[in-house]
């Protein structure tokens, strides 16, 4: 079995799941009860929280925990918008971002709120001339992705922060559920960065958890009211043992980073070089530095992305069509749609998302694999 | 660097006269405490500096521990090298390659207490100087006030060579003014008092008071863990839990509410007092700041002093809230005494008490409580500790969730 799906979702980290476990028996209180059982769920929440800001360079009260991605984004873009919306009503993202992003700036519009959204180049990125020709004084916040989730694409972040530095009171956003542990670390929690999403699962974390990094000083109302748990911003009684786990699973995959990107990137390199040589293919994903190193997109022509994901499967490989969560409503991919790509290559897009757990062995197994798919189709497709 | 020996400079004990030595005794005692996990290093106490031959010791470790040393002004870790000019060379150009930052200054200052030397001072400075200034193109030579002054001492067994000078934590060597009581609550104030008592030379053992189930364990290790923050300047500190609650009840039930605080202050000074007697001390100290609180009033200080005629020191008396802060923050302290733990300074805490109590009145409404009766219970009651660097009270789970995380 090789599993080519990891932007979609990861496995747990075995250590994670043990610490799930051994948290769900040991630490079971509410981190607000008062006795000691209470004391001591309060403890490893808390100690969580500092691993983790010590893992991303950040204070232990800039952390905040959430349910996934889809929350975070949904609490920056809501959150800001009632927090700010006294001071405008602008906000500004781009045209490739996730659904939870786009989705939720569709909502605010039909509360009068007014969305700029950046058109992108052939590659998946944004020009931040565009971006500068966009603020204006009733600008409220920026969400910027950190790497597109279904061709890899890095977004120019740092040349995004110098901008804004001329704009001080515009929230920062970044999008980074694809970006952790991808060796962008520093340009995601760039100092201009005021809000930056992650998502348990997509780290070797268990489902259902999340992080929101909010810098010391924004405002950001809550979306979750209610018992008062994390300052008062979301409510819900902590899911401690989960937490715990993502916080071993980012410590986990934090542990030599900078080898496990050379190692996903040069598995990525081969199945490029290989894969792009047949005139059957299009490339997305280029191999260019300012692409995810995890992140392979392209399509092999005339074939439906569904059929070539099945084809794989036969062969016990596990990859999809662009982003997971569209696959099943068989939607074309946005992102290529924003970045002009012809309406029936777009449908034939396939996605390959590798972890630090892939071997180029795997890489090779792909290959074989490709070519007596792309043969098959051939010989239908000629 | 691997450095091979540290030189310390003693503090304000070189202005006491004929205590010189025992001064010096006890810092060697005090030192050796605090490096005892280090076998390999020699202490030499010399009667102008101490000398700590590390042996191949961590320089690293050895250095943080000193810095908690009352009694030391300052210190400097050295480099031995061979009586061989390209040996001394070598080392000086690591030694500045180290701290040296674009733009810095330095000189170069020799002393010789060899005479038969090749070179002599000047030479010296001249030679390795001009060399230092050749490899290092960035550092300036400055001879007024230079940013590293690198020192060699020439001595008949070797060469020595320091740039650094470390500020150490100043004051008295503690021990060397006796013995005293710290009233610890779990506040910021008090275990800055104890800072500063300790680094005036005084051994302190805390007193604790405690009212469960008014107050709860967490106030008690939270105490208890303040006292591990103040014990690597000392090495152990005594923690005596004294109990409080049939004290509180008992004034709470009999004394008009105005004048609560002040009697039940009155109670604590007195077991205070006498844990003090009966342990050998000389004076109590208390985390006490003028005008702070109500029970902080010079008014309150007098009704409250009114139990005993032993001095009562109080470090933080003079500090506005903010620098005493500034200290909790520098020992590491303000983040533990912030946890929000009920201590039994604010149980039944009224809502306004007397702020100007009067003497005459205090001593008539504690006419009500049976005040031996009660003080002679609570003492049979008290468990005395000893706590020792690194004990954790507050965290017990520490290490199952550093495995776990």
């Amino acid at each position: 079995m090789i599993y080519f799906d990891n932007s979609a979702t990861t496995k747990i980290a075995p250590g994670a799941l043990q610490t799930y476990q051994a948290v769900s028996e040991q630490f079971f209180g509410n981190p607000s009860s008062l006795h000691v059982i209470g004391e001591k769920a309060f403890h490893i929440l808390e100690q969580s929280r500092q691993q983790i800001a010590d893992l991303l360079g950040v204070d232990h009260d800039e952390i905040f925990f959430t349910s996934g991605g889809t929350e975070g984004d949904n609490w920056v873009l809501k959150g800001t918008a009632i927090e700010k919306r006294a001071f405008g009503k602008h906000l500004i993202t781009t045209t490739v971002e996730h659904p939870a992003i786009i989705k939720s700036m569709q909502q605010l519009e039909k509360l009068g709120f007014e969305v700029t959204y950046l058109p992108v180049d052939q590659f998946g990125r944004i020009n931040p001339a565009d971006l500068k020709a966009a603020l204006r004084p009733d600008t409220i916040l920026v969400s910027i992705m950190a790497i597109n989730n279904e061709i890899g694409t890095c977004q120019p972040l740092e040349a995004v922060a110098e901008i804004l530095k001329d704009y001080p009171n515009v929230h920062f956003h970044v999008d980074a559920v694809q970006g952790i542990g991808k060796g962008i670390q520093t340009a995601i929690f760039n100092e201009r960065v005021d809000f930056v999403t992650l998502s348990g699962h997509k780290f070797h974390g268990p489902r259902g958890t999340g992080i929101l990094y909010k810098k010391r000083g924004r405002h950001l109302a809550p979306l979750l009211t209610g018992g008062g748990q994390e300052h008062d911003l979301r409510s819900g009684t902590e899911n401690v043992p989960a937490i715990a786990a993502m916080a071993k699973a980012l410590r986990l995959l934090l542990a030599d980073e900078p080898e496990k990107v050379k190692r996903q990137a040069a598995i990525r390199e081969r199945l490029f070089n290989y894969i792009s040589q047949s005139d059957k293919t299009v490339m997305f994903s280029q191999l260019t530095p300012d692409f995810a190193p995890h992140i392979l997109c392209f399509a092999i022509k005339g074939v439906r992305g569904e059929t070539t994901v099945h084809a794989f499967e036969e062969h016990q490989i596990y990859i999809s069509t662009t982003s997971a969560c569209s696959s099943k409503k068989g939607t074309e991919s946005s992102t290529l749609k924003a970045m002009h790509v012809n309406e029936k290559i777009a449908t034939s897009a396939i996605r390959v998302s590798l972890d630090e757990y892939n071997t180029l062995e795997e890489a090779d197994v792909f290959i074989k694999a490709f070519d007596q798919i792309n043969e098959r189709f051939k010989k239908i497709n000629s | 660097m691997q450095y091979t020996e540290i030189m310390v400079r003693y503090g304000e004990l070189s202005t006491k006269g004929k205590n010189r030595n025992d001064f010096i005794g006890r810092l060697n005692g005090n030192v050796t405490k605090a490096l005892h996990e280090y076998q390999q290093l020699r202490i030499h106490p010399k009667r102008d500096r101490m000398h700590i031959v590390l042996n191949g010791d961590d320089a690293q470790g050895v250095i943080a521990r000193l810095r908690q040393v009352f009694g030391i002004q300052n210190f400097s870790p050295s480099i031995q090298v061979d009586r061989d000019l390209d040996a001394v060379k070598k080392t000086a150009l690591a030694m500045m390659q180290e701290i040296g930052k674009p733009g810095m200054s330095f000189k170069v200052n020799t002393r010789r207490s060899d005479h038969k030397f090749f070179l002599d001072t000047n030479d010296m400075n001249r030679e390795l100087g001009g060399y230092l200034s050749d490899q290092l193109p960035d550092l300036e030579v400055q001879m007024k006030n230079p940013d590293i002054t690198l020192r060699v001492e020439v001595r008949q067994d070797a060469i020595y060579l320091t740039n650094q000078v470390i500020q150490g934590a100043g004051g008295l060597p503690v021990g060397s003014a006796g013995k005293g009581m710290l009233m610890l609550s779990g506040g910021i104030d008090s275990p800055v008092a104890g800072y500063l008592t300790l680094k005036r030379g005084v051994d302190i053992e805390m007193v604790h008071f405690f009212s469960p189930p008014y107050t709860s364990d967490n106030a008690l290790n939270k105490a208890k863990e303040l006292t591990a923050k103040l014990v690597p300047y000392v090495g152990s500190i005594k923690f005596i839990e004294v109990p409080f609650t049939e004290i509180q009840e008992e004034v709470k039930h009999s004394v008009p509410e105005g004048y609560l605080m002040t009697i039940q202050r009155r109670m604590m000074l007195r077991l205070t007092d006498q844990i003090r007697a009966k342990r050998q001390g000389l004076a109590i100290f208390n985390g006490e700041s003028v005008g702070q609180v109500a029970s902080q009033t010079l008014e309150s200080m007098l009704a409250i002093n009114d139990v005993t005629a032993t001095p009562i020191v109080r470090p933080v008396a003079t500090m506005d809230k903010n620098e005493i802060i500034d200290v909790a923050k520098a020992i590491d302290t303000y983040e533990l005494s912030i946890m929000p733990f009920e201590d039994c300074c604010t149980i039944f805490a009224p809502p306004a008490p007397k702020t100007r109590p009067n003497l005459e009145k205090t001593r008539f409404y504690e006419q009500r409580i049976d005040v031996d009766a009660l003080i002679a219970r609570s003492l049979a009651g008290i468990k005395v500790t000893e706590i020792k660097a690194g004990e954790q009270f507050l965290n017990q789970d520490e290490e199952i969730i550093a495995e776990l995380l």
